[in-house]
């Protein structure tokens, strides 16, 4: 894969260009839009205008009379094919079309199929839907109100907004703790509700193959297996008959997680008319009616000595599910991992009550590389210790210094009950000050002061909590939360690698290549990967929660160290000398003590395939598999520095520097770890200070194109400064730990801390736009959630 | 993707036959120019125009020169164009501020000045400019040639003085002696538009304010306009005393709403604090020091 | 229909197109190249870039007929005699790209830029590619890609 030059690929883990690249620079990618098939047919869909209205009628006539229309499909055809509602991700269930009512601004309503994209979209305009508005539930602090207009009446009984209410921690012993405690700092604050948004929006080719049988659908899967078996159960089609195909996605982040009406819609279309039907999403539908992320409004309480020790910390939430629970995440976590609030911290104990509510906006969460809710876990702890700080008048860093837990500690149970695997927290924090030049900016900062000018620095260390399950614990549906994988070494030992996991951009096909290399010696470039197809691959429960190096990672790992073992059976046939009297050196089994005398494993490949006589017991070729249930989850960990400059005249803000040390466990591609560092961060500048999705009191959604729903642009993004620390996990087979969300997660608070430091406010609700902040000098901060007043 | 809904398509070979087919087709057409602020509109489908008169072809309407005291910028000119150019930077250098923020550099390459203006958004970033500079607008009809000064050119929020069978041609900045200029704008983003923009454009004689134009862009003022805060300084010193003054009466006089770029209370301080600072900009570059 | 008359990367195109059929419609559906691609309804994000005329565009905000008798360069065209474009080889050098999705509009405004700036600071980067969104890699190592690709301005033969 060498581009310019002779420089070898390393053998195993190292800098490597990515082997995925030869096809993107030349515009060779396939997404779902790429996909053409004979006789395709292409599908809009109608949505609502209203965020709550019972639906009177829908008058399709003239639309299906509109020249090139094959058919229109409403929530009354598929409620003749019981398919006009399918199971959640909760333990609820979605309208694919709506039959009763809408419940959210842009629910589908109904499905257009035409010759092409052009005429699909005419027709929408031409059907006519009668609604009769209801007063919608906007605001989720009212949503439980006396008298809150009902959205979930499809649900027998139903009388109120409420969907469940969770907690996690020691109540009683929190509370005991807080009635001693010198010092209490307590803080309400909102994780606005925010959007992936991947630049290729999600879509879906569907075609059912009426002589086979066979339904294939080409869709923007993060989990094409998961979806494959929830297809099976969503339209009772039976499994093997079904073939879901992820091909190239660009950029998924959690929102291409979740099965949408769209994908089904695309089916029933290929159903109903009997050929392939395409279904690709514009930029409005995806941030209007997709899942979107957070929409926490949490009230932290912390509780310290004067001295600074924290003790204790208690959190109440309430939760923003918009119209359906269809939050994606583990059964047994209804808000996710969010109770890993207590942090990197050593505390004494911990509480936190979860109360999930309906509103009037659309269903989803834990999108948006969150790690099931580590990223509002995190941004609320790491406010909290700046609240703190500010209280006790002591150094950010310092504080976290004194409280970050000891490498000694690990493993260590936490007041929640989570097992943090391997850490060493004070050596990144230190590592990140020293790149920043702390003490120095620190100097710097109070010089701007004299002079009127508003610099910030920001501190936020994270934990993250990746790669579930286990399985015992966790699942998605019933369905475990492990990871297959197989690995075949052809005779002239090059290798295919099959994952049940799909990269959006993190580049498998290199770093799945590096793992088989790493532990068999082979060249990655000998080493084939295969995924995103359900015909070619190994169930598994798909990419996200950055979940694909910690699971399928170890599962790659595993099946490689068993190609490797057997290789040594295989060699001590060659050699004919006992397994054991083996040694391995990268790529080659020898003789102990006689280097000389071995074997590639290219050539017990070619063995392993020919007329040698393998051991009793022992098959042929050179092939393994592995279904990897992970025993605990990993706990990539960082540290974080931002500076910004503040105008006070106009309350902009400008990212100047962001330091980022991150500790993710061993590097397999160093260069690509670290362009998921840099991604994060620039989510988290735009989540800090310009990216969030609020509705006026009608329902309307106020973020509903890139006008309106900003994203980072590379004006706002500063040069990264990333520097790392490497602290393996012990239970990984590569004590890899994952990174995909890492900067995600981090990120934000740090962005925040250092606004709120550069104009010492103690609190603001991002995103910290200009308005906010100047609203936020001036004491009045406003809502985030709702429209400006 | 949204799509625009059918429409019937006409090219333009020159301005007469822009103006012909405009007559022709009445004001159920719209004029193309770089498409920008229009396609967008009816892949939305807020707008359905019947018939487009694309007049790209009109590539004699892409100038920018001097000519009888003016500074003349032809209506097809791209706002990168105008970015570029180094006769309207040393003229009125608002206007290579203003292009700077407008859109991003992509954008840029496409969209033309004349659209902009005849989108007349209450945003749009070189109507606040063109205010600030005092500028004519020259529109060509069946009935011939009209000069429109800008202050009478918007008629409200995406409503101008062109009637449906007149093309934008030319925008005129007049040059006179002793000027500075400068545009302040602050966005949310790189490339959204403004939450509050001003324009400001200074003629001095010896240390006095002859003469003096504040454009505002975003804030409801009328004609993108502050009429009051440039009375109050013309003949006067610019003084941080005066310049003052002249904000606080921009200010006073905005009459910006409330959307998710800010509350109204923000937006009011912003064209406070966005005038003093374009004003001092502009009479530094007027005094020969960069602002 | 009307019918247009074009040259896409320097091969002359004819055909018969509806007047609101996009651009980038046109370029990916009836011609087939599908490397330009599209993420927006707004002209905000930029994956849809092509070069008209030498100059690159918003592909959504151009009608196919607006294009008629001009000049389309799309991302296919970087590539030439077996050649990468030193910008294509930059974006993998340095890591310039994840999921792929904004490059090819991302390389096209590296190459104009270049081609008018063959030394461009990391401003002047960061101005020219302002108006594209890229979600996966915070723009760094597109900087990055971009100065590699300054730094080593002749193509070398791939390596097949």
């Amino acid at each position: 894969m060498t581009v310019v030059g002779e420089r070898p690929n390393p053998v195993g883990f190292g800098r490597m260009l990515r082997k995925e690249d030869v096809r993107f620079v030349r515009g060779k990618g396939q997404y779902v839009d790429d996909i053409q098939l004979p006789g395709m047919l292409h599908g809009a869909i109608l949505r609502s205008p209203h965020a709550h209205a019972r639906l009177v009628s829908v008058d399709t006539s003239a639309a299906e009379a509109h020249p090139g229309v094959r058919a229109v499909i409403t929530g009354k055809t598929l409620e003749g094919l019981k398919l006009a509602w399918m199971p959640s991700l909760s333990h609820d269930v979605v309208a694919v079309l709506a039959t009763d009512k809408v419940r959210f601004q842009g629910q589908e309503v109904a499905f257009v199929v035409a010759d092409d994209h052009y005429t699909a979209r005419d027709a929408l305009e031409l059907i006519q839907v009668e609604y009769e508005p209801l007063p919608p539930v906007i605001d989720a602090r009212r949503a439980l109100d006396p008298g809150a207009p009902v959205i979930r009446d499809d649900i027998a009984g139903k009388q109120d907004n409420h969907i469940f209410d969770w907690e996690a921690g020691d109540r009683a012993r929190t509370d005991a703790v807080f009635a001693g405690a010198e010092v209490v700092v307590s803080q309400e604050m909102l994780y606005p509700r925010v959007h992936p948004a991947p630049m290729e929006t999600c879509g879906a080719v569907a075609h059912l193959d009426k002589v086979s049988g066979k339904l294939t659908i080409w869709s923007t899967t993060q989990a094409p297996h998961a979806h494959r078996t929830l297809y099976a159960l969503v339209a009772g089609l039976p499994e093997h008959k079904i073939r879901v195909v992820s091909p190239d996605i660009g950029g998924g982040f959690g929102n291409k997680v979740g099965i949408y009406p769209g994908y089904v819609l695309a089916i029933v279309g290929s159903i109903v008319t009997g050929r392939p039907v395409k279904w690709v999403e514009d930029r409005s539908e995806n941030l209007m009616s997709t899942s979107f992320a957070r929409d926490y409004h949490m009230r932290g309480e912390i509780a310290a000595t004067r001295e600074g020790k924290i003790l204790a910390l208690r959190v109440d939430v309430l939760a923003d599910h918009g119209a359906f629970n269809n939050t994606a995440q583990p059964s047994k976590f209804p808000a996710g991992f969010f109770h890993i609030f207590t942090g990197s911290y050593d505390l004494q104990a911990a509480h936190c009550q979860v109360r999930g509510v309906y509103t009037n906006k659309a269903p989803g969460g834990v999108a948006y590389a969150c790690s099931f809710r580590v990223t509002e876990a995190v941004y609320l702890i790491e406010r909290m210790v700046d609240c703190l700080a500010a209280e006790l008048h002591i150094d950010p860093a310092e504080l976290r210094l004194r409280n970050l837990l000891r490498p000694e500690q690990f493993p260590y149970t936490c007041a929640t009950g989570w097992e943090y695997d391997s850490g060493d927290y004070p050596r990144a924090l230190r590592l990140a000050m020293e790149i920043a030049g702390y003490a120095e900016l620190r100097r710097e900062q109070a010089e701007r002061r004299q002079r009127g000018e508003l610099m910030g620095i920001g501190v936020s260390f994270f934990t993250e909590t990746v790669g579930a399950g286990p399985k015992k614990h966790m699942d998605i549906l019933g369905l475990g939360m492990a990871d297959g994988c197989e690995l075949r070494v052809h005779p002239t030992g090059k290798a295919v690698v099959r994952l049940s996991v799909q990269t959006q951009g993190q580049g498998h096909e290199t770093t799945f290549a590096q793992i088989i290399s790493e532990v068999t010696g082979i060249p990655p470039e000998d080493v084939e990967v295969v995924h995103g197809d359900t015909d070619n691959t190994p169930f598994g429960l798909g990419t996200y929660g950055s979940r694909s190096t910690p699971v399928s990672g170890a599962a790659a790992a595993v099946a490689a160290q068993r190609v490797r073992d057997k290789a040594r059976i295989i060699t001590s046939a060659m050699l004919e000398c006992a397994p054991e009297d083996l040694e391995w050196e990268k790529g080659r089994w020898f003789v102990r003590g006689d280097p000389t005398r071995g074997k590639t494993i290219q050539e017990a490949a070619f063995a392993a395939h020919g007329s040698l006589e393998l051991p009793e017991g022992v098959e042929g070729h050179l092939d393994a598999s592995c279904v990897y249930d992970p025993p605990n989850l990993t706990y990539p960990f960082g540290a974080y520095i931002c500076v910004v400059d503040v105008d006070r005249g106009t309350g902009k803000v400008t990212v100047r520097r962001f330091i980022a040390v991150d500790d993710c466990g061993p590097r397999i591609n160093p260069m690509i770890v670290e362009g998921q560092v840099h991604g994060g961060l620039a989510d988290g500048v735009g989540m800090a200070l310009m990216e969030a999705m609020a509705f006026d009191e009608d329902g309307n959604h106020l973020g509903s194109s890139f006008m309106d729903y900003l994203l980072p642009t590379s004006m706002e993004c500063p040069s990264w400064e990333t520097g790392e620390t490497v602290t393996p996990s012990p239970h990984h087979p590569l004590g890899c730990k994952g990174v995909g969300e890492s900067a995600t997660v981090g990120s934000p608070p740090a962005v925040v801390n250092a606004v709120l430091d550069a104009i010492g406010v103690r609190h603001a609700d991002m995103p910290l736009t200009p308005a906010q902040v100047w609203r936020a000098m001036n004491g009045r901060p406003y809502r985030t959630d709702l429209a400006i007043p | 993707m949204r799509v625009p809904a059918a429409f019937e398509y006409e090219r333009a070979e020159s301005v007469p036959h822009a103006l012909a087919l405009l007559a022709r087709h009445g004001s159920e057409a719209r004029v193309v120019a770089g498409g920008h602020s229009l396609l967008p509109m009816m892949k939305l489908r807020l707008a359905q125009p019947a018939c487009l008169i694309d007049i790209n072809g009109l590539t004699g309407l892409s100038y920018i020169r001097e000519e009888a005291g003016q500074l003349r910028l032809g209506a097809m000119t791209r706002h990168a164009e105008l970015l570029a150019s180094a006769l309207a930077a040393r003229h009125f250098p608002l206007l290579g501020d203003a292009e700077r923020v407008i859109a991003d550099p992509i954008v840029r390459n496409r969209g033309t000045i004349g659209g902009s203006l005849c989108q007349a958004d209450p945003a749009e970033d070189l109507s606040a400019a063109f205010a600030a500079a005092k500028a004519l607008a020259v529109i060509e009809g069946g009935g011939g040639i009209r000069t429109v000064p800008i202050a009478e050119f918007h008629r409200g929020p995406y409503e101008t003085a062109v009637a449906p069978d007149e093309l934008l041609t030319e925008v005129r900045l007049p040059i006179r002696p002793g000027a500075g200029s400068a545009y302040e704008k602050v966005e949310r983003r790189v490339g959204d538009w403004a939450i509050a923009a001003v324009g400001a454009v200074v003629w001095l004689e010896g240390d006095v304010v002859q003469d003096v134009g504040i454009g505002l862009a975003a804030v409801g003022a009328p004609h993108f306009h502050a009429a009051e805060a440039e009375a109050a300084l013309r003949g006067r010193a610019p003084d941080a005393a005066a310049i003052a003054a002249a904000a606080a009466l921009a200010a006073e006089h905005a009459r910006p709403t409330a959307d998710q770029r800010g509350p109204v209370d923000y937006k009011r301080h912003l064209v406070g604090e966005l005038t003093g600072r374009a004003l001092r900009r502009a009479v530094a570059r007027a005094r020969g020091r960069e602002g | 229909m009307v019918q247009v008359h074009m040259t896409v990367n320097g091969e002359p195109v004819t055909a018969d197109v509806e007047p609101r059929l996009l651009l980038v419609h046109f370029v990916r559906q009836t011609l087939g190249l599908t490397g330009t691609h599209w993420g927006c309804d707004t002209s905000n994000c930029g994956t849809c870039v092509l070069w008209l005329d030498g100059v690159p565009v918003k592909s959504c905000t151009v009608l196919t007929v607006m294009a008629d008798g001009h000049a389309v360069r799309t991302v296919e065209d970087l590539e030439r005699g077996g050649r990468l474009d030193p910008v294509q080889q930059g974006f993998m050098e340095e890591h310039g790209l994840q999921c792929g999705f904004c490059t090819p509009g991302m390389m096209l405004t590296a190459r104009w830029l270049l081609d008018r700036n063959p030394d461009p600071t990391e401003a002047e980067i960061r101005e020219a590619i302002s108006g594209q969104i890229c979600r996966c890699t915070g723009y760094e190592n597109i900087v990055r890609a971009i100065r590699w690709a300054a730094a080593h301005p002749h193509a070398v033969e791939v390596p097949s």
